[in-house]
């Protein structure tokens, strides 16, 4: 944690130690280590003078910001208007099946977040899954598998695309 | 001073003051939750609707928040004020099915029984916020949060584990109008620093 | 920074006049050949996730292997999101204006073979009209294109926006220039009292009359006073907000600018929402460079006024494009609503006076400057002026951006610009407004589009998203989505919301079951009235608006699924059953081997049979069946 205290406190540094930053402080830990653990909330309420309780209560409202470790990949179905009219609701549980976890959750061995969205704006390619902040346009419970197989086993995907599995 | 009317009956009110106020301080009765003199409303529990006339015109105001002015006209018991009262007393009948206080409340307003389904038998915590907002504004401590949004909205403290900033004042246990606090609140504290006999000494 | 030399050569020309906006004008202008062809590449979020970043760069290495004369090389230009996204990627060749849609990484080659070296055309690239089967070579005369109206949208698509020399170029920071130099802050008010112009946000209001009453309570109160930028477009299935932002950047920021001029305001704030990545970073890079060019900070132009402004990204949270949910986030705080009956005017950001605009809104503000408030109220209908861009998703063939006047028959929107259904049936019904909208009926189809009529028929303009629905989308499944969406975005406070939502969606959650009666319909219309009258914000008070619409106009689809346990849209999962129909089945074995649970049978290149015992209706079978064997009974 000392590396990453110092990290923290470096990276606060830019901002002023006033409330109304307590926000992107949270979301610049959470981009860099993918989630708040207690000892990092610990030192963003330090920086910005604000009772724990509030950084708590804000991390726990906004959808963003997670207070777990994050998988070593993150699927994100969109359940946007549209990609709920084209099926992305199914897509959700089928994927929920695959991994065994619920959507917020990851799996055991920790290689995969599964995680909604409410649109996020590519409303011409419904169905969307984001893997990896990559979208993946028209999405199919068939893509998505071979989506998964590429991330557990980048030699099988291989296999497949020419032909042989 | 400002005068106006609640029930047709005029009253007056200082500047400043809220409709509740006032209609407190005439005896004329508008049931609230999640109001308490110690702390500034919040407007949450919406049991103290009321509506606001002029003319054919009229909408719903929360009577802890709404600030009088003159000549308004203000009617406590009103078909449309009943139809949020019975939905809102009948929806927490099912969501804090053990609360006693909340029955008894829901029957003074004819609401005897409820059409939804109750998930968790044992609920009493409506989530008012009284016991956070006293902690907040009163004791000046902010041990307790009310976290999460929307239905998984919930009272605990950071990472729902006890926290030393808590001094087991109380505070929180005497404004929580259902008891609910009293099974929160070991949840919130953290280990007594010393033991309660020394404290004695 | 797109153009180097001109950004250096900038540093010691912090532009201090309008002279000084003109001259800089002409020189980038100057360094231009209007004949020079010009590639353009869209690089909105929906081409790049087609691929048009591939694209991009497999034009730009074609380009420097072809060898091609210096004179006549043509330069590639990324642009944001130019509307038609259903064909996307899109290229562009200008001047000529010609078009190709879904372009792949391996047809740049021929594009430069082609249409740059040999002036031709690749054919098999060229948009077909769907109705008459003809290829159509130019943009602009593309249906999709040909009928709308770009006001604020003209720039888009035509611009690069990291690269201010060419917003410059094309007359951005015109009116801000002419604003500081020619017109009193008064007078700018007083332009945008005359356009009429409407809060594009959703409720409408005007926006003259928001600036105005916030000049009163300055009045009262006295500075600082807040200008904010409603960057939080957390409809499902809206995006026009994202586009401009992505697209036009200095639109949205000289906007903004001239909004704190008029006010005099010296700060300001732009509320982004998290998942647009793409256009916080245009934005970034536009205010950067527009303080490099003394177009933002101290001194603006020289003429004494300065105003600066710093972007909140949004955390995620719907209740956060209402105004004091929306500012109590920017303050830190949970996006809780304020229990206060007091105008955000007034008392807004840190208690002081606040402007807060919608994106489109600040957008539209220096046209009205640049070409009069008269100019911009001949435009659409007498209370709704202007135009509007709504962004079009659902069941229509051209999915895509469309800016139109305000008051054109909703039918225009989805039938002509849109091309209808797919497969050619009329549509169901448009939703509009979002989740606080409702659901508009075909039979309604001529009704015109603008705030008053939108909300005479039950719904509202909202930021503009349409969702167009067809007869295989069931109105109980709608309503339960959007209240299971606001059941997750609502802040949770007000009791009427936080209890309500889910209480309506249970009882919705029955119907889609089958169970139920006619009385949980009466019962979902009185809870409905005592949400509207209760909840805190706008968002609950609104929450009934879809579920209320529908139960207006399709009440027996409603009554289907409560009294004949049948879902006529096919959808909900209870209700229905999947079958393969054995003469369209061709034994392909795909949906058998999708099947979680594996309840498909049958031999190879024979028909399949599903167990329907066994089925979980996930509806994977069909999705996957190619040759639509599977069908919903």
């Amino acid at each position: 944690m000392t590396d990453n205290a110092l990290y923290i406190d470096e990276m606060m540094d830019q901002y002023p130690a006033k409330p109304e930053y307590l926000i992107v402080i949270l979301q610049d830990i959470q981009n860099k280590y993918g989630y708040i653990s207690s000892d990092a909330m610990r030192l963003a309420c330090d920086h910005v003078h604000v009772p724990m309780t509030q950084a708590y209560a804000v991390a726990t409202f906004y959808q963003s910001f997670r207070l777990d470790p994050l998988g070593e990949h993150e699927i994100k179905v969109c359940l946007g208007t549209a990609c709920h009219l084209k099926g992305g609701q199914r897509l959700v549980e089928d994927l929920e099946r695959k991994l065994k976890v619920a959507p917020g959750e990851t799996t055991e061995d920790m290689r995969f977040t599964l995680n909604t969205v409410n649109c996020v704006g590519a409303c011409a390619l419904a169905p969307v899954v984001s893997v990896d902040n990559k979208y993946h346009p028209n999405a199919t419970a068939q893509k998505m598998e071979k989506v998964l197989k590429t991330l557990t086993d980048p030699s099988l995907a291989e296999m497949e695309g020419t032909g042989n599995a | 001073m400002i005068t106006f009317t609640i029930n047709d009956q005029k009253v007056t009110a200082g500047k400043g003051w809220t409709v509740l106020e006032t209609a407190r301080e005439y005896g004329i009765e508008i049931p609230t939750l999640c109001h308490h003199p110690a702390v500034k409303p919040s407007g949450a529990c919406r049991l103290c609707m009321v509506e606001l006339k002029d003319g054919d015109w009229s909408k719903l105001v929360a009577s802890c928040i709404y600030p009088v002015a003159e000549g308004i006209n203000i009617y406590t018991e009103t078909p449309r004020v009943h139809n949020v009262r019975r939905w809102i007393l009948e929806m927490l009948l099912a969501s804090c099915p053990a609360s006693p206080e909340i029955s008894a409340l829901a029957e003074a307003h004819g609401v005897i029984s409820t059409r939804f389904k109750i998930h968790d038998p044992s609920q009493n915590c409506m989530i008012c916020g009284l016991c956070q907002r006293i902690c907040e504004e009163v004791v000046g401590l902010s041990a307790i949060a009310v976290v999460d949004r929307g239905v998984h909205k919930k009272v605990g403290s950071p990472f729902m584990r006890p926290t030393d900033v808590c001094v087991a004042c109380g505070c929180c246990l005497t404004v929580c109008p259902t008891g609910a606090m009293q099974n929160i609140f070991d949840t919130v504290r953290g280990e007594p620093k010393m033991p309660l006999t020394q404290l004695a000494m | 920074m797109h153009d180097n030399a001109l950004a250096v050569e900038s540093e010691s020309l912090c532009l201090r006049s309008l002279d000084d906006l003109n001259r800089f004008r002409k020189q980038i202008m100057d360094k231009r050949d209007p004949d020079q062809p010009e590639i353009v590449v869209c690089h909105g979020t929906g081409c790049l996730a087609n691929g048009s970043a591939e694209v991009s760069e497999a034009i730009r290495s074609a380009l420097e292997a072809s060898g091609i004369d210096a004179k006549v090389f043509p330069g590639i230009k990324t642009t944001g999101c130019q509307g038609f996204c259903s064909h996307g990627p899109l290229v562009v060749i200008r001047p000529q204006g010609i078009f190709y849609q879904n372009v792949k990484p391996k047809d740049a080659k021929e594009i430069i073979e082609k249409t740059i070296v040999q002036g031709d055309i690749v054919k098999r690239l060229l948009y077909k009209n769907p109705t008459d089967g003809k290829k159509i070579l130019h943009e602009q005369d593309i249906p999709f294109y040909k009928r709308q109206t770009r006001v604020v949208l003209h720039n888009i698509g035509k611009i690069d926006p990291t690269d201010i020399c060419d917003t410059i170029a094309s007359g951005g920071y015109q009116a801000l220039a002419k604003a500081l130099t020619t017109m009193t802050p008064e007078q700018v008010v007083t332009e945008i009292e005359i356009s009429g112009l409407r809060g594009r946000g959703g409720a409408g209001f005007p926006t003259g009359r928001k600036w105005r009453s916030a000049l009163n309570a300055i009045e009262k109160k006295g500075r600082p006073v807040y200008v904010v930028v409603n960057g939080d477009e957390g409809d499902p299935g809206a995006f026009m907000d994202r586009t401009i932002m992505e697209g036009d950047p200095h639109a949205v920021l000289e906007g903004l600018i001239l909004g704190a001029y008029a006010l005099g305001a010296n700060k300001g704030y732009l509320y982004v929402r998290a998942e647009y990545p793409l256009a916080i970073k245009h934005l970034t890079i536009a205010m950067e460079q527009a303080r490099a060019y003394g177009l933002l900070g101290d001194n603006i132009l020289n003429s004494g006024f300065s105003f600066d402004a710093r972007i909140n990204r949004g955390a995620g949270a719907f209740v956060c494009g209402e105004s004091t949910a929306l500012f109590t986030s920017i303050e830190g705080n949970p996006g809780n609503p304020r229990p206060k009956y007091v105008r955000s005017v007034e008392e807004g950001l840190w208690g002081r006076p606040t402007v807060l605009n919608n994106v489109e809104t600040w957008a539209n503000i220096p046209l009205i400057v640049n070409k009069g408030g008269d100019w911009y109220a001949a435009i659409g209908v007498p209370h709704s002026t202007g135009t509007k861009v709504f962004s079009l998703v659902g069941k229509v063939n051209n999915v895509g951006l469309v800016e139109v006047p305000m008051g054109v028959p909703l039918s225009t929107i989805v039938e002509d610009i849109g091309g209808g259904v797919p497969g050619g049936a009329p549509f169901k019904a448009v939703q509009t407004g979002g989740p606080s909208g409702g659901c508009i009926p075909y039979e309604l189809k001529d009704t015109p589009v603008d705030f008053d009529s939108l909300t005479k028929a039950g719904s509202m303009m909202g930021s503009g998203a349409m969702i167009v629905m067809d007869n295989r989308d069931c109105v109980v499944d709608v309503g339960r989505y959007f209240l299971r969406f606001l059941e997750e975005e609502s802040c949770g406070k007000c009791m009427p919301c936080r209890l309500g939502l889910s209480r309506m969606r249970e009882i919705l959650d029955n119907f889609s079951e089958g169970k139920g009666s006619e009385k949980d319909i009466e019962d979902l219309l009185s809870l409905s009235k005592a949400i509207q009258d209760s909840a805190l914000c706008a968002l609950g008070s609104s929450a009934p608006n879809p579920v209320l619409t529908t139960l207006n106009y399709f009440k027996d689809e409603y009554l289907a699924h409560v009294t004949r346990q049948k879902c006529p849209a096919g959808v909900c999962k209870n209700l229905i059953t999947y079958q393969i129909d054995p003469d369209v089945c061709t034994g392909c074995t795909a949906c058998a081997k999708q099947c979680p649970v594996s309840c498909i049978a049958g031999e190879k290149k024979k028909p399949h049979a599903i167990d329907t015992s066994l089925c979980i209706r996930c509806g994977i079978c069909m999705d996957t069946c190619k040759f639509n064997a599977v069908n919903v009974i």
